[in-house]
């Protein structure tokens, strides 16, 4: 798969989506479709605020067109930082990493992105060199499952148990 | 934290100081936790300020008033923050297709009259409910139109009425069933549960992306949260129902609890703190939920209700109204 494939003007879809696709389809699907949970919003509201706390000094949510970064360092390469809470969605969250790597090289920056789990005092850092393709198939998942007119059936597995998303997937 | 409801039956003043919220009466001042606030019952006569609402609507916090008979006057409904186009067109879809509102339709009818019917056989006053309630099914299987659903909805409501009577104790008789105003103890009871319920109900809506004014059963309405009247056919029965028998035939309310007034009979101020402070601890009391496999309060009932509904309108499960096996 060639990576002239999507043009950035293509490229509407978020980080959150991306990672989404790696941690439950079906959740993708509602969360596209605006039907969020409150709990979500909660869990939102924790990231942020060990973000506020941690990173005070920081450029932050930085938003270039259809994504929006956590915060970025600018020094010889431009650094993407991404803060998470747990390291259980690790793919999900270099994926999504890797989705602004690959946003950021169409429009002609090259960057680096470093992941941070403040919680348990790691960072990971993440480069896109060659994963061009591993990216674009999941755009074009993200694609597909946001064009389908129903959720995906849910799998029941261990993340629905954390899942905000449990009550309306189970009852 | 968990937040609950705050109800204000006294009267007195809500307002905002910095970033704390105050009610005050002549009793003193008293802060308010917001956080902790998930919606507010008003049945006082309160004064609030603009800038204790700008405050609740930041936060997200529904304001439901209610007048000196305990019926819903409104609400204070925040700018909703949950949106979903693509739930609006279906929740849209559903209604203008005829086949879809009617089946939606039926099914709060069923529901209810299912829990009604439920409730009968825990009072052990069926006495050949359950035989009219087959046919009546029955027809509505078969009604073509809205007009035809309601109908076959009232007819049940009287069947059920009329066998409910003879559970309660002497003096609390419903008989008629009337409306505005209440003429006596039992009918004043349910209409001041009813329309706590609905106002509950509202709250809940507001915590989803469901548009509350478009409803299947009851016609959609500019003025009124019609979804809140579809969804509380559901609960009547189980939760105001139930409650109302038990408060009368457990005696923790009685005569002195209410007064008459030119317009009808209504709760006293006494009358309405016991049965509002049975209503929440009614809705914070949990039952096992078969699918779920976990503890769910009565009020998460309600939530799950909707839930299921926009399962029903994105298309992957169809809606089964609740049937209380509690
Ligand atoms: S509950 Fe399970 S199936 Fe449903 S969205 Fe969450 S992870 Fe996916």
């Amino acid at each position: 798969m060639s990576s002239e494939e999507y043009p950035i003007t293509d490229l509407l879809i978020t980080g959150t989506e991306i990672n989404y696709l790696f941690i439950c389809p079906t959740k993708l699907w509602y969360f596209a479709k605006g039907i969020t949970m409150e709990q979500e919003n909660e869990w939102v509201d924790l990231g942020r605020f060990l973000h506020e706390q941690r990173y005070a000094n920081e450029e932050k949510e930085v938003l270039v067109g259809s994504i929006k970064i956590d915060f970025i360092r600018r020094g010889d390469t431009i650094e993407v930082h991404e803060v998470k809470l747990g390291k259980s969605m690790e793919k999900a969250h270099e994926m999504q990493a890797l989705y602004y790597l690959y946003y950021l090289k169409k429009l002609g920056i090259k960057a680096k992105a470093v992941l941070h789990y403040p919680k348990l005092n790691e960072t990971k850092e993440v480069t896109l060199d060659g994963r061009e393709g591993e990216i674009e198939k999941a755009i074009k998942e993200v694609e597909r499952i946001k064009s389908l007119p129903a959720p995906p059936k849910p799998v029941k597995s261990k993340k629905c148990l954390k899942c905000a998303y449990y009550e309306l997937c189970w009852v | 934290m968990r937040k609950r409801s705050l109800t204000l039956l006294s009267d007195g003043t809500l307002f905002r100081r910095e970033n704390t919220l105050y009610f005050e009466n002549e009793r003193g001042r008293k802060p308010l936790a917001v956080e902790g606030i998930y919606d507010i019952y008003i049945y006082g006569h309160v004064t609030i300020t603009s800038q204790a609402l700008h405050y609740l609507a930041q936060k997200g916090i529904s304001v439901h008033f209610f007048n000196h008979y305990g019926h819903y006057d409104g609400s204070f409904y925040p700018r909703e923050s949950l949106n979903s186009g693509d739930l609006v067109i279906r929740q849209a879809e559903h209604y203008l297709d005829r086949e879809k509102r009617l089946k939606l339709a039926r099914l709060f009818v069923r529901g209810s009259a299912l829990n009604m019917e439920r409730n009968l056989r825990r009072w052990k006053v069926n006495d050949g409910f359950s035989e009219e309630l087959r046919e009546l099914l029955e027809e509505l299987e078969g009604a073509r139109k809205i007009t035809e659903v309601m109908n076959v909805e009232a007819r049940i409501r009287e069947a059920y009425y009329s066998r409910w009577d003879g559970h309660l104790p002497e003096g609390f008789k419903i008989v008629k069933r009337t409306r505005r105003p209440p003429e006596n103890e039992m009918n004043a009871l349910i209409s001041f549960l009813n329309s706590r319920l609905y106002a509950t109900i509202v709250s809940e809506l507001y915590n989803t992306q469901l548009v509350p004014t478009v409803s299947y059963l009851h016609e959609p309405g500019e003025r009124r949260f019609s979804l809140a009247l579809d969804l509380s056919e559901i609960f009547k029965p189980i939760v105001a129902d139930r409650l109302a028998t038990r408060l009368v035939t457990k005696r923790m309310l009685s005569k002195e609890h209410f007064r008459e007034e030119l317009n009808g009979v209504l709760l006293t101020k006494e009358g309405m703190k016991k049965v509002l402070s049975e209503y929440e601890k009614e809705l914070t009391k949990s039952v096992k939920h078969p699918e779920l496999k976990r503890n769910v309060t009565k009020k998460r009932l309600i939530r799950l209700e909707a839930y299921k509904l926009i399962k029903h309108l994105v298309g992957v499960k169809e809606y089964e109204p609740l049937v209380a096996w509690f």
